[in-house]
């Protein structure tokens, strides 16, 4: 007999994990951003519970920064994989004085979000969060578990972290207390992209080549079509329109593009076997210091 | 080198990796991952600046891997990390663990869903004391293939005796183990990529294969098809609204036990017992989205349904009807205690988590401890400190389904979890069921 393919292998780990989720916990969500990683999981949510529907509600947490394609993506997607969605909003949360709007042409609502997720899990009374995080993306990810405990707080503890062992997940937890789950932890960005390509699974037009207005910053592609970046005078010159696709897609004030002729999933595989950059090297957000994603993940970002 | 992973064809390997410190490690791993182009410019990059800012001599390629920010200032790895690379043959995810701080903790961690273990030797020193510590653990979590790396071969000037010399010291403590791996022993230079990835020319005198050569075609005992059927249900799967049964046809019966085949294989019309209640009946469906199974097989995940309407929900097991699994409340088992503010004594209390099991226990007696530089077993002391490993007794409040460890890794594991704390505190791996004094021959008349 001959053995299964690793694409096989991390299907199925996914699978198992997300129905220990559902078993585990009373109240999960999968947190749905509309980037390829979460449509990814839901999609494998689907299948882990089929023919029923999945135990759990959609979370997106809404920057209100988002290209308007990942909107009707996103809306065309829930109802397909017949989920329901429940939507947390930084908009709410800056309105309701929660939170601050950051300043100037930098400003992203990036870091405002953990409010927003940490405000919705505490109002839906959420004990687990799914999220669509992999290992491979960032090496403060790199020692996640799949099983992430987050104290009352939500806060992350990354040198006091439950061991991990076959495949044996301890969800036990004291009441105010949840989990983060990543289903997709030993998955690579390649992955991720041969599964979509095995799967046909539809995606955002985003992520494909397309002619968009852009303009570089610090050595970015980033988008001057939606308004959402305060462009600055020096910079409105560089305004030009150029065939890009997103290789992560994400709130659209931190996401950068890539010039990219990929307008299939075998272009867009090719494309990131041959790629010489990780797909966070385009991230804004993750920019800010060398611990940048560790300090937002231990106050209880994503 | 083509890095495009072949999707169809391509498997997956897991190891781990398991050295003293400067013995290489990081600088091995780091040429795998470069030399197959997992590293990308910007990892590089800041590794580099890093490294710089630091006043590192060289590019400490540790710094790709220990990204939380104390390990960052203190120097030092605190975590198993895991990290990934791919070859047109195979995918590899390398579970990294630390050579210092909590050192048998993280190995046994990194080693439980690893197939193979690489264990590196210095060259100039030979098989040490943390040589035969690390293989002794990956004897215990049953890896059953070690990488014997001799590494640093250039400063011994590649040199044929030295090398022999340390494969035979460290074949014959191996052989002396309880559970002897298969051995593959490969002398190596990280630094200078001999034998890495390519063969060398320097060691023009040793004729097997490269490490990467080895990681790509070597044949792990992965949970196979001819191991006895096993399927541990986590989730019945009931779609029970109106809306479905229009969508999808009248499934206003379907009842699915959701679980993944832990080992050997089901086709529809086998002949099985559902634990706990042990009650025979027939598989009718082997499903998943993709449709209708004629076979289940190890590692996938399925929604099995039978004959009969059986009780059973998440904790229960699926076995084959002619291959019994044990079904005891008390055992013995090996457990590595990983809990740096408690101990572990008789009369000690947990949660049991094994398979999608959860029950209570109590520790009924110590057996042994194992001194794991000397292998020396011992029953001086009773009580478990971190890191420590040994021999107990366990009763459990209601029977758990199992196999021995050394038969089946899935139904022969489990862990404790601290009743206070809820922190996973001891890794177990069961020996053999405690034989019932009644089932010993022992009449009792009334």
């Amino acid at each position: 007999m001959s053995s299964i393919t690793h694409l096989q292998f991390l299907e199925s780990e996914a699978i198992f994990v997300l129905r220990e989720t559902a078993a585990q916990f009373q109240n999960p969500a999968l947190l749905f951003s509309g980037g390829k990683d979460s449509i990814v999981m839901a999609w494998l949510a689907r299948k882990a519970f089929y023919p029923a529907r999945m135990p759990f509600k959609l979370l997106h947490v809404d920057t209100g920064h988002n290209f308007p394609e990942a909107m009707t993506y996103r809306d065309w997607f829930v109802d397909e994989i017949g989920a329901q969605l429940v939507v947390g909003s930084v908009q709410k949360s800056i309105d309701e004085g929660r939170v601050q709007e950051e300043k100037g042409p930098y400003a992203s609502r990036n870091k405002l979000q953990t409010v927003t997720l940490l405000d919705s899990i505490e109002e839906h009374k959420f004990d687990a969060c799914l999220g669509g995080g992999r290992r491979d993306e960032e090496k403060a990810r790199a020692k996640e578990r799949f099983f992430s405990h987050r104290d009352e707080f939500g806060q992350w503890d990354p040198k006091n972290q439950r061991p991990e062992l076959w495949n044996i997940f301890n969800g036990r937890k004291h009441f105010g207390e949840h989990f983060r789950v990543f289903p997709l932890s030993n998955w690579t960005e390649m992955d991720v992209w041969q599964y979509i390509r095995q799967e046909s699974i539809p995606l955002p037009s985003l992520y494909f080549a397309h002619r968009r207005r852009v303009f570089e910053r610090h050595g970015q592609l980033l988008d001057a079509e939606t308004g959402f970046i305060p462009i600055l005078e020096e910079e409105k010159d560089m305004v030009e329109e150029r065939l890009i696709r997103f290789r992560t897609v994400g709130d659209a004030t931190c996401t950068g593009a890539v010039e990219s002729s990929a307008g299939t999933l075998d272009e867009i595989v090719a494309e990131v076997a041959a790629a010489r950059q990780t797909e966070r090297g385009t991230r804004a957000d993750d920019k800010r210091s060398e611990t940048a994603m560790e300090d937002r993940k231990k106050e209880g970002y994503f | 080198m083509d890095v495009l992973v072949n999707p169809t064809e391509s498997s997956l390997l897991r190891f781990t990796t398991a050295g003293s410190v400067d013995d290489g490690k990081s600088t091995l791993i780091g040429r795998l991952l470069y030399d197959s182009k997992s590293i990308f410019e910007d990892q590089l990059l800041a590794v580099e600046e890093s490294s710089k800012r630091r006043g590192d001599a060289h590019v400490n390629l540790a710094l790709l891997t220990d990204g939380l920010r104390a390990e960052r200032e203190q120097g030092i790895t605190i975590d198993v990390a895991y990290r990934y690379f791919a070859t047109p043959r195979r995918k590899f995810i390398i579970a990294d663990t630390p050579g210092h701080i909590q050192y048998t903790r993280n190995m046994v961690t990194g080693a439980s869903t690893a197939d193979l273990a690489i264990i590196l030797v210095d060259a100039r020193l030979g098989v040490i004391e943390q040589t035969m510590r690390h293989t002794y653990l990956a004897s215990l979590l049953r890896i059953n293939q070690v990488v014997l790396a001799v590494n640093k071969m250039d400063l011994v000037d590649f040199d044929e005796d030295t090398y022999h010399k340390i494969v035979a010291d460290y074949m014959e403590f191996a052989g002396g183990l309880e559970y002897t791996p298969n051995i593959r022993p490969i002398p190596m230079s990280a630094l200078n990529g001999d034998n890495v990835v390519e063969r060398s020319s320097r060691t023009d005198w040793y004729e097997g294969p490269s490490l990467l050569e080895h990681l790509e075609s070597v044949q792990v005992q992965a949970e196979t098809a001819q191991d006895k059927a096993r399927f541990p249900v986590q989730w019945v799967i009931r779609p029970i609204s109106d809306a479905d049964d229009a969508k999808l046809g009248n499934l206003h019966d379907y009842r699915g036990f959701a679980g993944r085949m832990a080992s050997g294989t089901f086709r529809v019309g086998d002949a099985v017992s559902v634990l706990p209640s042990g009650m025979k009946t027939r598989i009718t469906g082997i499903h998943t989205f993709a449709g209708e199974q004629s076979e289940a097989i190890p590692q996938l995940s399925y929604s099995i349904t039978v004959a009969d309407e059986i009780d059973t929900s998440r904790g229960g097991m699926i076995v084959k009807a002619d291959e019994p699994v044990h079904t005891e409340q008390e055992f013995d088992a090996m457990i590595c205690w990983f809990a740096d503010k408690k101990t572990l004594r008789p009369r000690g209390r947990f949660y049991l988590r094994h398979t999608t099991n959860e029950v209570r226990a109590v520790v009924t007696d110590v057996l042994y401890k194992v001194n794991i530089s000397t292998l020396e077993k011992s029953q001086e002391s009773q009580e478990f400190a971190l890191n420590d490993i040994g021999c107990i007794r366990l009763r459990a409040s209601a029977p758990i389904f199992f196999d021995a460890y050394s038969e089946n890794r899935t139904t022969g594991s489990f862990i404790l979890v601290d009743e206070q704390t809820n922190n996973t505190v001891a890794a177990g791996m069961i020996l053999k069921p405690v034989a019932n004094v009644f089932d010993e021959g022992s009449e009792i008349s009334i």
